[in-house]
């Protein structure tokens, strides 16, 4: 069989090497059977087989996620789902053809609805045929992505992608998708090569049983020849190499050739992200994320929790500087029961502050708790997406308001400095206008406001350029800011791990740079090699 | 929003009919009717719906076909109940609609 190349899109580097998971089961094949009868039956037992893993999936879910998960048993115990299939059936057509046929009726008829809300809906269907059709062919499912393979699939959700274990190598090899998309970081995060926009995942014959993925180049190659096969395992050979000599120097803290020391710190999502590692690998952690604490499984969790998660950060910081971003949810974020998805355009609507500011009962928890955790560590606070400085001044004040109450109560508690993410391009061009402590640009954002080219749409990604000079522009505007005002800048996106960028982000004046744990020994790597 | 007015009370072959206007905010959606299905399942009584007092008639029993319809917010939906406990279901169903089915 030839070997297959693929030529798509980069969205997360490294090399990797595995057997092919398929995601979807449209692929799949089956033995189908002549008798109508034994297909109809087929059919039967894959749909409850389907109902009872979802049944399965409800018991571990609360809130939004499971009342879809109930309405998605609801529409499968329904018969009239699978009426028009059975009917068909007996007609002479094979289980797997039928249902594909009535449900892509049932989809069609939902992506056509006028209203957006039903609209939507047709994913859930869409999600509900593919189950039943992994069922029908004995095809695994999303939760059991195996450890090391490559996953291909038109697309992955972010919860396919956590409820894999990629520890163990890995790599994801899309038809669709985007570079930009909250996936394409969550596999930069954990170092896990991915591949976008392959285009549809064709083969003649037998499904791919190995591929190959370029993580760098942005290219696959299915069931790759003997002597393909040895040249990329030797590719790999040389990378892991050098990786292990950026490791070695991983401890050392940031120069540049020059001399000029660099800050490098830790962008992390939730204290497993720390698990293993040594705080002498980083001066301190630039940015906390916050909104997995409020993932739609768990709730919005109370004052107690947060308090518990953030000390447990601040504790295994050892000292070094903490910021902590308070709630961020919104634009391609969603929560459960805070954000608004009816929204017409969610970037540019109530996200990060905004939602914070108009929902005080959740952000007030928020306030406290991080009250509460700063006597046990250096911490700093940052509000994301912020635009105009009374926002900051409201922010201030509420701070001010939980840090008063729980002293009064006789809490342990401090008072964290507060600055602002610089992520919207009109704090960018008046940052020295924000009475902030420290300001921390956000170039995923800020790029995606200045070049108005969205991260998850991968015909405009090149537009989404954070080494464009309009951008690189603001950016040097913010260091200028925070000089004069005498604060600490910092910047925190992707473009920080983007070691192509690393001489013009010095260039602007940043002395402080905060990337994802796998990134720090590569991001040091390529200080060291900058000569201003 | 309109309130019940049973054509005819007690037990019948004759169809009992309600209107009532949809006020939750995402109409007859995923949530919503999975909530009606249930509670018409509870009933024997035939109960149908539709968004005009002359059908089409769905059955108010099937999520699948509840969602067919798309009854988007602000839609009147009207109601047609056959059965010994039709008078019983008809206040039932109208009360999860009146009630924007727990949603704000």
């Amino acid at each position: 069989m030839a070997e297959i190349h693929l030529i798509g899109r980069a969205a997360s580097p490294g090399l990797a090497i595995g057997p092919v998971t398929m995601l979807t089961a449209a692929v799949a094949r089956r033995t189908a059977s002549d008798d109508p009868a034994q297909e109809a039956a087929a059919l039967r037992a894959a749909i409850e087989g389907a109902r009872a893993e979802i049944a399965e999936q409800i018991k571990t879910n609360q809130g939004e996620v499971a009342d879809i998960l109930e309405f998605q048993v609801a529409m499968l115990e329904d018969d009239a789902l699978a009426d028009p299939a059975y009917g068909v059936i007996s007609e002479g057509i094979t289980a797997d053809h039928a249902w594909r046929l009535a449900l892509d009726v049932e989809i069609a008829g939902y992506r056509a609805a006028e209203d957006e809300y039903f609209r939507a809906r047709a994913a859930d269907i869409v999600d509900i045929r593919d189950r039943v059709l992994a069922h029908l062919s004995g095809v695994d499912t999303v939760a059991r992505i195996t450890s090391g393979s490559i996953v291909a699939a038109d697309d992955i959700t972010p919860s396919a992608f956590l409820a894999a274990d990629w520890s163990h190598g890995g790599a994801i090899a899309l038809a669709a998708g985007s570079p930009s998309s909250h996936v394409a970081m969550l596999a930069r995060a954990r170092g896990a090569p991915m591949v976008v926009g392959l285009g549809p995942l064709s083969w003649n014959g037998q499904p791919p049983a190995l591929a190959l993925v370029d993580g760098d180049a942005g290219t696959v190659i299915l069931d790759p020849e003997p002597e393909t096969r040895r040249l990329f395992e030797h590719r790999m050979a040389v990378a892991n190499a050098a990786q292990a000599a950026a490791d070695d120097g991983r401890l050392e803290s940031a120069r540049t050739a020059d001399g000029r020391r660099i800050a490098v710190l830790l962008n992390i999502a939730a204290p497993e992200d720390l698990a293993g590692l040594d705080p002498a690998i980083c001066d301190g952690i630039g940015l906390v994320r916050t909104e997995f604490l409020f993932e739609a499984s768990q709730g919005l969790p109370d004052e107690n929790a947060q308090y518990a998660v953030y000390r447990r950060i601040l504790d295994w910081a050892e000292g070094r500087p903490v910021t902590i971003r308070t709630l961020d949810a919104g634009g391609d974020k969603p929560i459960a029961g805070l954000t608004i998805d009816s929204e017409r355009n969610p970037f540019l609507g109530l996200r990060g502050i905004r939602l914070s500011l108009a929902r005080p009962e959740v952000f007030r928890v928020q306030l406290r708790a991080l009250c509460r955790a700063a006597v046990h560590g250096a911490l700093k606070v940052m509000l994301p997406m912020i635009a105009v400085p009374s926002e900051l001044d409201r922010a201030n004040a509420l701070l001010d308001a939980e840090f008063t109450a729980l002293r009064a109560e006789g809490i342990a508690c401090g008072r964290p400095p507060l600055g602002i993410m610089v992520e919207v391009p009109a704090a960018a061009l008046r940052a020295e206008d924000f009475g902030a402590a420290f300001y921390s640009i956000g170039s995923n954002d800020l790029t995606q406001y200045t070049m108005a080219a969205a991260r998850d749409i991968g015909a405009v990604a090149d537009l989404n350029d954070t080494g464009n000079p309009a951008v690189l522009a603001l950016i040097s505007r913010t260091v200028e800011a925070g000089r004069k005002r005498g604060v600490e800048v910092s910047l925190c996106g992707d473009a920080a791990a983007d070691t192509r960028l690393t001489t013009a982000l010095i260039a602007t004046g940043l002395t402080t740079l905060s990337v994802s744990p796998i990134a720090v020994a590569r991001l040091k790597a390529a200080i060291a090699k900058v000569r201003s | 929003m309109h309130d019940a007015h049973a054509s005819r009370p007690g037990e019948t072959a004759v169809p009992l009919t309600a209107s009532a206007v949809l006020v939750n905010k995402v109409g007859l959606h995923a949530r919503p009717s999975v909530k009606l299905t249930q509670c018409a399942k509870g009933f024997t009584a035939k109960i149908e719906l539709a968004l005009a007092a002359d059908g089409p008639w769905t059955d108010a029993k099937s999520p699948v076909k509840v969602m067919r319809v798309k009854a988007p917010q602000g839609a009147m939906l009207h109601f047609r109940v056959t059965g010994s406990d039709g008078k019983a279901a008809l206040a039932a169903v109208l009360a999860l609609v009146h009630d924007g089915f727990g949603e704000a």
